[in-house]
């Protein structure tokens, strides 16, 4: 058993590796693009090789899914002309060099400093799990991100809405004539949308004592809100609904730090007997506004109604576009 | 021979047989000579060879929920890659005028949307 195992691992890593290297090389954007989402599947296996279930669901739903869709959408905006990149194949210009130096120096640090880790260091996981039960969750992971290292998450959360606030403030690049949705994008709509909502609130649910969580329903409940907009166009400028609801997971988040800062033990320091129900209702608000945020980052800002994103090459057809929902939080 | 063996052997058997579909849909991509060729070749692999894993993997699960999932995670697949599927030749039919036949040089790319 172990054997055909390694052989697995070791033809993954051969994969990544190739993947990783045709994705930067070839001349081809739109092969780049696809191999860069292929690369990201394979990578979500690695997770789950490596026992990560958590990180392989983020991997498979983030970097694949809707980093592929905004990066087609991307081609998509460069149009025919922009997608071939001349630059490619790889030739070294000085700046290229200088970054593969520092990439290449930063992995020999890497490789250098797992090297150094002793043989048998038992790493933090004793102390997380020894603090489980106080924890407010049975899911370590879970414990981890929203507990122990709350403060980090809550910068994850205030980098998205960065993100999104950037987008808006750059002005819209004028979009390619909107080819109008297919029906067919309709009728997945109708069947997806409900299911994402459904699977996104128990990913919510169960992340408490299983892999799961605000950031894998988030992505889940986005991915449904990118087939949305492709099927019927959505706007979603900074009206002040859809800013309320960027800002919500911050905000609660932020709002119960410093109230633990002023009524208890400390900044995001969550008192064992509610923690559980705390850590409901930041993952819950976190994920309406990362969800939110990355449909944002994908529909754009627009410059004019028919400026919306424009649909990757599967999805192009020929009506009209259909009316858009203002607002609508998937 | 025990109800366990045989059903371990049919559920390797049907596995085997899976992907036998995705072998046979791997090199229908590779070396089927048009897009409408190609995603015909691609689409049988992902129903029928998938379809075939998951009875196979039914076999072996342990109560009727992972059944049920595993059902799900089928009928999944097999609608988002027929509406992909449906995309994809539109997309190639109305690129390449109403000679889909003729993609010469890009195919290689498109089909591998469907997956």
């Amino acid at each position: 058993m172990a054997a055909e195992v390694q052989v697995f691992d070791a033809v993954l890593v051969v994969l990544l590796l190739w993947l990783g290297w045709r994705a930067l090389a070839s001349a081809d954007l739109f092969k780049a693009v696809v191999q860069f989402i292929v690369f990201g599947l394979l990578l979500s296996l690695a997770w789950v090789r490596l026992g990560a279930p958590d990180v392989a669901l983020a991997e498979a739903a983030i970097g694949a899914g809707l980093a592929g869709a905004l990066l087609l959408d991307t081609l998509a905006r460069l149009g025919r002309s922009g997608a071939a990149d001349e630059a490619r194949p790889l030739g070294l210009t000085p700046a290229r060099t200088g970054i593969a130096l520092a990439a290449l120096g930063l992995a020999a640090l890497l490789v250098a400093s797992a090297l150094a880790l002793p043989e048998r260091w038992p790493g933090l996981a004793e102390p997380a799990l020894q603090q489980l039960r106080a924890s407010g969750v049975s899911n370590p992971v879970t414990a981890t991100l929203l507990n122990y290292r709350a403060w980090d998450t809550l910068l994850e959360v205030g980098v998205l809405m960065l993100a999104v606030l950037g987008v808006w403030i750059l002005e819209a690049e004028p979009a390619l004539p909107r080819p109008a949705p297919d029906p067919m994008l309709g009728l997945l709509l109708r069947v997806l949308l409900p299911l994402t909502v459904i699977v996104a609130g128990y990913l919510l649910w169960v992340g408490a004592h299983a892999p799961g969580g605000a950031f894998q329903g988030a992505a889940l409940l986005a991915a449904g809100g990118v087939l949305w907009h492709l099927a019927r166009p959505l706007s979603l400028g900074p009206s002040p609904v859809v800013r309320a609801v960027v800002v919500l997971g911050f905000a609660v988040f932020l709002a119960v730090g410093v109230a633990t800062a002023v009524l208890g033990g400390g900044l995001l320091t969550f008192p064992p007997e509610h923690a559980g129900a705390i850590i409901l209702v930041i993952e819950a608000a976190a994920m309406l506004s990362i969800a939110l945020i990355m449909v944002a980052l994908f529909v754009g800002r627009e410059r004019a109604p028919s400026d919306a994103g424009i649909p990757d090459s599967a999805a192009d057809a020929s009506a009209v576009p259909g009316a858009p929902n203002p607002g609508a939080a998937p | 021979m025990s109800g366990d063996d045989v059903r371990g052997a049919l559920s390797l058997l049907l596995i085997a047989a899976g992907m036998l579909f995705f072998l046979a849909g791997s090199v229908g991509v590779l070396r089927l000579p048009d897009l409408l060729s190609r995603l015909h070749a691609l689409t049988k692999a992902d129903n029928l060879g998938l379809g075939l894993v998951v009875l196979g993997l039914m076999l072996q699960a342990d109560d009727a929920f992972e059944v049920l999932r595993l059902l799900l995670v089928w009928l999944l697949v097999l609608f988002a890659s027929s509406v992909a599927c449906y995309l994809v030749a539109r997309s190639a039919l109305r690129a390449h005028g109403d000679a889909p036949t003729a993609a010469p040089e890009g195919p290689d790319e498109d089909t591998r949307d469907g997956r």
